[in-house]
């Protein structure tokens, strides 16, 4: 070692520790998306405790997964396929509706988990910091994996009716991400509305009821007028179940424009929604 | 790197507005409260600070590197204020602070512990949320479980492990965690006596060895007094004392606000009493004789009772007795000298007398003591159900013991014979 990098050596300096500066808050906060990726093994284990947890001490277990969009599929057809003859866009009714309650059930399950999910584990917001946003995004993200079994349940499904798949269904992740962003988008702004006003609780089953009506799950979109389609597709579940259905059936209506607005209607609200809930969790530890 | 602050903080303050503070709202609530809020402008000019008080103000100290610093206060002073101030766990009204390192914060046992999930699931669940890393946690893990002492119980759930080893297990994490700044609160308050020593232990070690920063609140005075070089003595809020630990020890015993002080003479001729008269009980005094608990009562310990009984005429007082009530109502102790088979005889005049209870078998809280005083036939002559308060104090034990607050009003040894 030369003399020059000795006295270098000498003069190098600690690594800069990492500053914790707390002042009072002051208006909108900028997101700190940095300290967020740096907390991605204790979301990892956020989501792994969401999944061990969400089974737990039931009969059936995982196999919840795959019965709940099932079920409704046999009630949905025979309500709406049998009794109400409702348009299916040539596919059997059963994988019709298939394809919009696999993303459904998950939807409804995250925006509900997600929602609830600060209030839920509101022992750990008066106990110990970490990005708060880590818990809703766990919930959703843990319905993920019961999404990616329910999707096998509709390629079985298609199977068991004869329909070839075609390249679309490479695009399932796609839309997979679509469900998530929509679930999550709602799902931040009422997590963090829940910790101040508890009627948040009340408001979400309600909320995924009408939620349900608006989007094309019984029916088809098709039964919408086209000049409405765009503003139909305000409803990002809209744009999430034409897409399944797009996936899988040939004669689907395209998805082109009003996919977009609720690609671009999900990305307002979220972004939106995590500013907001970056404002309110400062007083999370006060109000719940 | 000595004389450098790690943690500084600049007249920190925090306030909550009562009844905002407690308990969530409901939307009915605010809406009402928007409508009103025009009126109740009008009608409360002028009232400032309406329904807001400071839990924390002024609040401004430095902790040097490798420095153990002990928070020390009544309840309700603002330590729990401050340690969650601290930790970001809440924001401050005003003032500012820095910390430089990695933040670790302890405020309970067993953060992010789920009942449903096993030991093993959630030594990584709770090392997780406490800050550690991943690989931390491997690298740790057989130490973790060796010192929870938990065996064969690391694949169980958690809920079916007894209180102990689920204290043991929550413990034996936190106290692997090893960032550059801990902030720990009252942890050292549950889990046997043996194991607070094992913590202990381990956080002088730490706090030692690697030039750690500890922030560390407690009630437990020999724990700080062993584990703090520095202390701060927070009073409603505020910071009334910094400087060496025995100094502000010494200044928070002798402010600590006693419902009735050991030593003194407490007067007992305007209590509420029933009997004859003829033999009442008009000043009591009491102490322990412990000089580390201020001569306060501590569990286990000796209460010596000394009492001034007027007596109108001469009679036999074959039964004096002690009583001790909690301040729900119920009779915990009557010790009674009509045991002892031993009577007194008063002539008219005052008389003083002295008991003593060897061993008070009570955990530390508020007690009633009252007394009763009966003749050779039972009359009772006097009848004090509540004659002052008496207080419990935990005791500065050798072995760090203090019984968690609801741990039952009464001690009670225990032994284990056989472990078959």
């Amino acid at each position: 070692m030369t003399p020059a990098a000795d006295y270098f050596r000498g003069m190098s300096r600690p690594v800069a520790a990492p500053v914790v500066r707390i002042r009072p808050p002051k208006g909108w906060a900028p997101l700190d998306l940095r300290e967020l990726a740096g907390a991605h093994e204790l979301l990892y284990f956020l989501v792994l405790r969401n999944l061990k947890l969400r089974y737990k001490q039931t009969a059936l277990g995982a196999a919840w997964a795959l019965l709940q969009p099932l079920l409704t599929m046999a009630v949905f057809t025979v309500v709406f396929g049998r009794l109400a003859r409702l348009d299916s866009e040539g596919l059997p009714y059963p994988v019709f509706a298939l394809a919009a309650l696999v993303p459904w059930t998950y939807f409804a399950t995250a925006l509900a988990q997600a929602g609830n999910s600060l209030v839920d584990q509101q022992q750990l917001l008066t106990k110990v910091y970490f990005p708060r946003l880590l818990l809703p995004l766990a919930a959703a993200i843990a319905g993920l994996v019961d999404l990616a079994i329910a999707f096998t349940l509709l390629l079985l499904a298609l199977a068991w009716y004869g329909i070839a798949p075609s390249a679309r269904l490479l695009a399932a992740p796609a839309f997979g991400l679509l469900a998530a962003a929509s679930a999550l988008a709602p799902g931040v702004w009422l997590a963090a509305l829940n910790v101040r006003y508890r009627d948040v609780r009340h408001v979400i089953p309600f909320l995924v009821q009408i939620w349900l009506f608006v989007t094309p799950v019984a029916y088809s979109s098709g039964i919408v007028p086209e000049r409405w389609r765009p503003l139909y597709g305000l409803n990002p579940m809209a744009g999430v179940v034409d897409g399944f259905r797009w996936m899988i059936a040939p004669s689907a209506p395209a998805v082109g424009p009003s996919l977009a607005v609720s690609v671009a209607a999900v990305a307002i609200l979220l972004t939106a929604g995590l500013y907001f809930f970056r404002r309110m969790e400062r007083s999370f530890a006060d109000v719940v | 790197m000595s004389g450098h602050a790690v943690i500084r903080i600049e007249h920190l303050g925090k306030q909550y507005q009562i009844g905002h503070a407690r308990g969530p709202r409901t939307l009915r609530e605010d809406l009402v409260d928007l409508a009103r809020a025009p009126l109740r402008r009008r009608n409360e000019r002028g009232a400032t600070d309406d329904g807001r008080f400071w839990a924390l103000r002024d609040v401004s100290l430095e902790v040097q590197r490798g420095e153990v610093m002990g928070i020390i206060g009544g309840n309700g002073a603002g330590k729990s204020t401050l340690l969650k101030i601290l930790s970001r766990i809440v924001a401050p009204t005003e003032g500012w602070a820095t910390i430089e390192g990695r933040v670790g914060s302890l405020l309970e046992a067993g953060t992010g512990f789920h009942s449903e999930l096993t030991g093993r699931e959630n030594v990584y669940m709770s090392g997780a949320i406490l800050g550690m890393r991943k690989a931390e946690i491997e690298r740790k893990f057989d130490e973790i479980v060796a010192f929870a002492d938990i065996g064969p119980f690391l694949d169980t759930p958690v809920k079916r492990y007894s209180s102990g080893m689920q204290v043991r297990l929550a413990f034996a994490v936190a106290a692997h965690l090893e960032p550059e700044v801990l902030i720990v609160d009252e942890v050292l308050a549950v889990g046997d006596a043996e194991f607070q020593r094992k913590c202990l232990g381990r956080m002088q070690d730490v706090s030692r060895g690697d030039g750690r920063t500890v922030l560390f609140v407690s009630h437990n005075m020999d724990a700080v007094q062993r584990l703090c070089a520095r202390a701060v003595l927070l009073e409603h809020g505020r910071p009334i004392a910094t400087g060496a630990t025995t100094g502000v020890v010494a200044q928070y015993l002798a402010r600590a606000e006693a419902p009735s002080s050991p030593g003194a003479w407490i007067d007992l001729s305007g209590v509420e009493r029933t009997g004859t008269g003829l033999a009442r009980v008009v000043r009591a005094r009491y102490g322990s004789g412990l000089d580390a608990a201020a001569g306060q009562a501590y569990p286990d310990g000796p209460l010596t009772i000394g009492l001034t009984i007027e007596a109108a005429t001469s009679c036999t007082i074959a039964s004096l007795a002690v009583t001790l009530y909690d301040l729900q109502g119920t009779k915990l102790v009557n010790a009674d000298t009509i045991a002892s088979g031993r009577t007194l005889r008063l002539e008219p005049g005052e008389h003083q007398i002295t008991l003593r209870i060897p061993e008070l078998h009570l955990n530390p809280g508020v007690y009633l003591m009252g007394f009763w005083l009966a003749g050779r036939l039972a009359e009772v002559h006097d009848f004090i159900p509540a004659g002052f308060e008496l207080e419990v104090v935990s005791r500065r034990a050798p072995g760090l013991g203090r019984a968690p607050a609801d741990d039952g009003l009464v001690t009670c040894r225990l032994e284990l014979l056989d472990a078959g």
